[in-house]
């Protein structure tokens, strides 16, 4: 079906969605370009001219860039695995027959949508505070000292909150492709001898294979920009610092445009390497 | 799995599962019983689970103190406003790659959602000056017109993917009825597709609600919807746990009744297609 | 009124051509069947012709006017597709009365037709019902009225008895046939199947690779089939092509024979062979005979015959009826 009706009309059709997030990406990253490479302080002198490399140069030495990539793959990589291992193990538990999986599956799945300020904050107060949290009392009834979580924990506490926040996308995703398990595979394989680990490492991981990859690509690319976890609970203090929230901080707080911008291109770089591996695997789906 | 199998392991399949899943719901569950608590009661030691006075006073307090309901007004308007503006603008879009592809539009897709990877970071000061040139900073205009934009890419790839169900035989037909190229759409596709174009509204709706980079750095106080309206509760001064609790609850409430009608969908919109 | 001519239309994708330059004259009235192997380019054909897709060159012309460039919508045609392509989400009443909202006619007006279409297809009791609910056969008459109700110039069917068993598909053609008898619209029809194109068809166009092979009434394309392909193609069981010396003898690459124009016999013949499979319907006998130089034959017989497998039979090719064929492929004519 193309005649040369249908394929103008489809041109003419598909033009606003076209134009509309060409420009949305192409005006703000080329202003972002254009201000990484100048000295920019809106409240200090204004726009101070070229610069060349100096912003991207003084971002990369400053002394918050590396512990600022170092949160950043450690809340990444913690998110990651705990979400991941339990995600694995929480969807095969729900695959097993039992009694009210439904609700069961409702249970877990409620997290996710929770919005974020909200569980940072529930989080923050009525869990974790060292007087009035529910972990206090839970500490001090065995006898322990409450730990003062936004300071002494502070990275566990973030990565706890986005972690409950993110089990749940990961044991959706994860059961929903268990469930499309041919279970003939898995008699057969029971059948041919193989016990449970063997099942699992040989027959169901790899059926899980691809989910499992479009589950960390897509974490991933939502993890690096987490904001508004950071934002609520430490405000980036207590070196829970990401690149993005750097980034934030040299824009908005310090209002450092330049240098912000240029570190904005780096956090554009981080996630667009992340983000081919997933288009070649979501392209190659789209062939099938 | 259809087979059989002993009614004990299925006893420990359920306590399993049960135990599990009420874990990971508990801070929610913690934070509806708490928002029934009176303040004191909330960080009474040791915490009371159900042996407490069960109050809406907190309730009250926070929709008449806080402007609750323009804060809420403002979520829905923002999310609903910017679903609806997407849906419009995606659905023709949708239409042109499902029925009329070319070489090109895997790459289109492709380049879509790959806008959707842009952190938003990367781009905020511009926006934010952008906002100010055009004086839609703190306004629900601009918020709704970011949110469309943001969700876009998710919108037209479900929808295509919905479209793509749709055998081409019945437009076609429609074409030979002497339908236009409107009413080919209005008429044959869109009644058709109103399953999937429902839940895609009902995704989009959910993410657009939940969504708290935009809401928190575009707004002040009078475009701010829920995010930032509960945000502003992390400053010392106003933190009451019960009323924290009540607001909380207000604003993921009617979302989770949402979401979990949304839960087959949600796979689909989020993993773009490839987990079925 | 519903003549269509296609004056060397050519049709491409990307840079394989499916349908080579090609005329074709269809006159009011006319009930064309196109009939060809799957993958012929007859149903790319009957697409360009519904302006479903581009010719890549030459012009289509309906009732004398210049209609290549006119969208389907307003070349006033109608087609029913093989998957009927009914609106899921209508009830039978409002499938059939789509083509009519859309042209601007008012409730009324178009209550009436459909009433009228509804019972001469015998879908009055069906009205309210969502195409969901019907068999196949009611399914195949909703799309039927749907096209009827338009009174186009023409009917387009592509292959619209392929989904239907075979009992309902004899009834159908039967309606079809009549539809035509009575309505007296030119139809052009779309199939894979030699049977539907000779006991439907005015006019047959064989096709095959994009290119006009023969067109003609039935019996011509049965009595002289033009090249070898259409006489292979037309006929059923198909005609039995026999090459070598004995085609050579009688000076032609190419000799065919029906195998209802043999002469059976049990003793002499002028060909022998031993029977390999022997088919008795009591109507008709079929047999596979194997011959010596030859190959393998098909025969068939009136009535009963007393061959079995393993028999030696003779058959005595009636000199009348036998095809000849050149090096090209080209009937001799004699």
């Amino acid at each position: 079906m193309a005649t040369q009706h249908s394929r103008s009309a489809a041109r003419m059709m598909m033009a606003p969605a076209v134009i509309l997030l060409l420009g949305w990406m192409l005006v703000p990253l080329t202003m972002t370009l254009w201000f990484s490479f100048r000295k920019y302080l809106p409240l200090r002198g204004g726009d101070m001219g070229w610069v060349g490399f100096d912003n991207y140069v003084s971002f990369f030495n400053s002394s918050s860039f590396w512990p600022s990539i170092q949160t950043t793959l450690l809340i990444v990589g913690g998110v990651l695995i705990i979400t991941v291992v339990f995600g694995v193990l929480l969807a095969l538990l729900l695959d097993q027959p039992m009694w009210g999986q439904g609700i069961v599956r409702i249970l877990v799945i409620a997290p996710f949508f929770v919005m974020p300020t909200v569980s940072a904050l529930v989080w923050k107060n009525i869990f974790m505070d060292p007087v009035n949290g529910l972990f206090a009392h839970l500490w001090k009834f065995f006898g322990a000292t409450p730990v003062v979580w936004m300071s002494q924990a502070s990275m566990e506490s973030i990565i706890l909150i986005v972690s409950w926040q993110w089990l749940p996308f990961a044991t959706l995703i994860l059961l929903t492709a268990t469930q499309s398990l041919d279970s003939e595979q898995l008699e057969a394989s029971e059948i041919d001898g193989a016990r449970p680990l063997q099942r699992f490492f040989y027959i169901i991981l790899p059926h899980l294979g691809r989910a499992l990859t479009i589950v960390i690509l897509i974490q991933t690319i939502f993890l690096l920009a987490i904001f508004a976890e950071i934002f609520v609970t430490t405000g980036g203090a207590f070196g829970t610092k990401t690149l993005s929230y750097l980034v934030f901080q040299r824009v908005l707080e310090s209002q450092n445009i330049g240098l912000g911008s240029a570190g904005g291109i780096y956090a554009v770089i981080l996630a667009n390497i992340v983000a081919i591996f997933l288009m070649r695997i979501v392209g190659k789906n789209l062939d099938t | 799995m259809a087979r059989a199998i002993t009614n004990n392991r299925k006893i420990i399949n359920t306590t399993a599962a049960w135990l599990i899943g009420l874990l990971i719901f508990f801070p929610i569950l913690w934070t509806i019983l708490t928002s029934f608590k009176t303040e004191a009661q909330a960080i009474a030691s040791p915490p009371l689970f159900v042996g407490f006075d069960w109050t809406l006073e907190n309730y009250q307090v926070v929709l008449e103190r806080s402007n609750y309901a323009r804060f809420l007004w403002n979520s829905i308007f923002i999310a609903g406003g910017s679903t609806l503006l997407g849906i419009l603008i995606a659905v023709p879009a949708a239409w042109s790659m499902a029925f009329v592809p070319s070489k090109k539009t895997k790459d289109i897709l492709l380049w879509m959602l790959s806008t959707k990877m842009l952190p938003a970071v990367g781009v905020l000061y511009p926006i934010y000056l952008l906002f100010i040139k055009m004086g839609l900073l703190d306004s629900i205009l601009g918020l709704t017109i970011v949110l469309m934009l943001i969700n876009l890419p998710i919108i037209v790839w479900m929808l295509y993917t919905y479209f793509k169900e749709i055998p081409v035989d019945i437009l076609e037909a429609a074409r030979m009825d002497g339908a236009s190229l409107r009413s080919e759409i209005l008429y044959v596709l869109t009644p058709m597709a109103l399953p999937g174009i429902a839940s895609t509204m009902l995704l989009n709706f959910i993410l657009a609600w939940n969504e708290a980079f935009w809401t928190l750095n575009l707004t002040a106080a009078k475009a701010a919807p829920l995010t930032a309206f509960i945000a502003s509760y992390s400053s010392p001064e106003g933190l009451f746990y019960a009323k924290l609790s009540a607001a909380s609850t207000m604003a993921i409430a009617p979302i989770l009744v949402l979401g979990w009608f949304s839960q087959k969908q949600l796979v689909r919109g989020l993993t773009f297609g490839a987990v079925k | 009124m519903g003549s269509i001519t296609l004056k060397k239309v050519t049709k491409s994708f990307d840079k394989t051509e499916v349908i080579r330059p090609l005329d074709l004259q269809i006159d009011d009235g006319e009930f064309v069947v196109f009939v060809g192997p799957s993958g012929c380019g007859k149903s790319t054909l009957l697409r360009l012709i519904a302006g479903l897709e581009d010719i890549t060159s030459g012009s289509i012309e309906i009732n004398g006017t210049d209609a290549t460039s006119v969208p389907p919508a307003k070349r006033g045609l109608a087609m029913v597709f093989q998957s009927y392509a009914l609106y899921p989400h209508m009830s039978v009443r409002k499938n059939i009365a789509f083509p009519l909202k859309m042209a601007g006619l008012d409730k009324k007006e178009r209550e009436k037709k459909v009433t009228d279409a509804a019972a001469v297809l015998n879908l009055t009791d069906y009205l309210d019902r969502r195409p969901g609910q019907l068999s196949g056969g009611q399914r195949q008459r909703v799309a039927i009225g749907r096209a009827i109700v338009r009174e186009p110039d023409a009917f387009l069917f592509d292959e619209p008895l392929s989904n239907l068993d075979a009992a309902l598909r004899g009834n159908m053609r039967l309606e079809i046939a009549e539809l035509h008898q009575t309505l007296a619209t030119t139809m052009i029809y779309v199939t894979h199947d030699q049977v539907e194109a000779m006991t439907m068809a005015d006019k047959i166009v064989v096709l095959q690779a994009g290119v006009i092979e023969q067109v003609g009434s039935p019996m011509d394309l049965y009595r002289e089939p033009a090249n070898v392909f259409v006489a292979g193609f037309i006929g059923s069981p198909a005609m039995n092509l026999i090459e070598g010396p004995e085609a050579k003898s009688r000076g032609a690459k190419t000799i065919g024979v029906r195998p209802e124009h043999f002469d059976l016999s049990m003793d002499g013949g002028e060909w022998r062979g031993v029977v390999g499979v022997s088919e008795h319907l009591g109507s008709d006998t079929f047999l596979r005979v194997e011959v010596e130089g030859i190959g393998t034959l098909t025969a068939r017989a009136d009535g009963e015959f007393p061959a079995r497998h393993g028999d030696t039979v003779g058959l005595t090719p009636d000199p009348e009826r036998i095809h000849r064929f050149d090096e090209a492929g080209l009937r001799i004519s004699s």
